[in-house]
């Protein structure tokens, strides 16, 4: 990062009053600083590699968390899936209509001026419209969906993701979006940390809620992967990184040709 | 760009003469609209199995029949085994390829219903060095849209894929490496790993 770059931010900090947050972004300039220099933007670590250096600690976590999934998150997903998918999908949309003024605020740290817009009309219907924001009314407007962290704003900023880390109970990440996901915890206005009073209880609840929906909705292909891969660490490893990089990166040519030409050579690693 | 059929009426004609030339010398004149054509045939196709109203074992079988069909099962088979299958003989790469065939279009197969009331538009398309990549946006009932990308090749003598992404996960590596870890869960015997995959439900 160029010290134009450092100027350019220090110049948006003046504009954040929300509390904490200077302090925690000045803190995440000087990671950043230090981890841009070592993290894998490198393109031999990528794509088809990764970089694991704390793979005994991470699978340590990993088993921890088949334990959780299984013995609680699973059993009570589906408990929870007794409730009418209709209604389930109002805590949904109330969830993430919580995270859009953070996603806005990431969005204005990227620089992405369409994203704050849609953020602001987004969080604004869905509120009003949108009856507290139960019900996602942008997305009947034909408004897109808005999905960014701080995690993408450091990448935005050019930190490299880093060693990939699985965390407990919230599972596979990186370095990099790890430490986004405590930041954004800190930051965004509706999270447990940032709302005041009996309140401040709301949000996590709501944001468990869209979990256990999800993870009902998606036990297909959950199961499969926890419970009968051969290696489900190794898998889902791979699955979150390769989905990562995909989302941030989207489908801008990269440098190296991510695709795999198996006629040409069938056993190249 | 548009999936009508119309569309890629030439394709099907083109897609046709190349089938009917089966046992030539590969062509390597697949055109884009060969590529796309490709995708919807097999959309098509599976939407089609799935409306049959049949048992879910019945639907599970003839999803193998399309991914003999429409897929390049040999290479997939081969790049998927990967360097361990260096050392296999013809008849075990042959099994192989045959319970990687089924393994594969169970796997992804099993999930059918999900698939129900969806759609597929093709976005984009470009050429790779073996052919074409097909970018599409699934539309599924009750999720948001996300993104499958295919990749097409006539390298096997036929228009045929060879790799599929879905939202950037890439089929062939993920598989390569969950069916590594399968070998190393049975010591590295590449017969009794057919013969599992062989009878997996």
């Amino acid at each position: 990062m160029s010290a134009l770059d450092v100027r350019r931010m220090t110049q948006l900090l003046g504009l954040l009053s929300f509390r904490g947050i200077k302090k925690a972004v000045l803190a995440i300039l000087a990671v950043a600083t230090l981890t841009a220099c070592t993290t894998s933007q490198d393109p031999a670590a990528r794509i088809d590699g990764f970089n694991d250096p704390y793979e005994t600690q991470n699978r340590a976590i990993h088993n921890f968390n088949k334990g959780f999934d299984k013995n609680l998150f699973r059993p009570v997903s589906q408990g929870y899936a007794y409730i009418p998918v209709e209604i389930r999908d109002l805590v949904n949309n109330f969830s993430e209509n919580l995270a859009t003024p953070g996603e806005g605020i990431n969005s204005l740290l990227q620089a992405n001026l369409p994203n704050v817009g849609i953020a602001i009309v987004r969080f604004g219907m869905n509120t009003t419209i949108g009856l507290g924001g139960i019900i996602d009314a942008a997305d009947a407007f034909g408004v897109p969906d808005l999905n960014t962290d701080f995690g993408e704003t450091l990448f935005v900023w050019g930190v490299g993701e880093g060693a990939y880390v699985e965390m407990p109970i919230f599972g596979p990440s990186t370095q990099r979006d790890a430490f986004g996901f405590v930041v954004d915890f800190f930051t965004n206005p509706f999270t447990y940390a940032t709302v005041d009073g009996p309140l401040r209880i709301i949000p996590p609840i709501a944001y468990t809620g869209a979990q256990l929906n999800n993870r009902d909705k998606f036990k297909g292909t959950i199961d499969a992967l926890l419970y009968e891969s051969a290696d489900s660490y190794t898998q889902s490893r791979s699955i979150y990184l390769q989905n990562r990089r995909f989302e941030l990166e989207g489908s801008v040519p990269q440098d190296e040709d991510p695709y795999i030409d198996p006629y040409l050579d069938p056993y190249a690693e | 760009m548009n999936t009508s059929l119309s569309l890629s009426r030439r394709g099907f004609v083109l897609g046709a003469s190349a089938v009917a030339g089966l046992g030539a010398a590969p062509s390597f004149a697949m055109t884009e609209n060969q590529a796309i054509a490709l995708v919807d045939k097999v959309v098509a196709d599976i939407n089609r199995v799935i409306a049959s109203g049949k048992s879910d074992d019945a639907i599970l079988r003839d999803f193998e029949t399309l991914f003999a069909r429409y897929a390049d099962v040999n290479i997939m088979a081969q790049y998927a085994l990967g360097p361990d299958g260096r050392a296999a003989s013809s008849g075990q790469k042959r099994a192989f390829a045959d319970a990687f065939k089924r393994y594969i279009s169970r796997k992804y197969g099993r999930q059918f219903r999900d698939f129900i009331g969806g759609r597929v538009e093709v976005m984009s398309a470009r050429p790779i060095r073996a052919g074409f990549e097909i970018k599409t946006t699934v539309f599924l009932r009750g999720q948001s849209p996300y993104e499958v990308t295919f990749h097409v090749s006539d390298r096997s003598g036929q228009d045929k894929f060879f790799n599929i992404f879905i939202e950037g996960v890439n089929l062939l590596l993920t598989e390569r490496s969950e069916i590594g870890a399968m070998l190393d869960q049975r010591g590295g015997d590449l017969n009794r790993l057919i013969k599992d995959m062989k009878t997996a439900s």
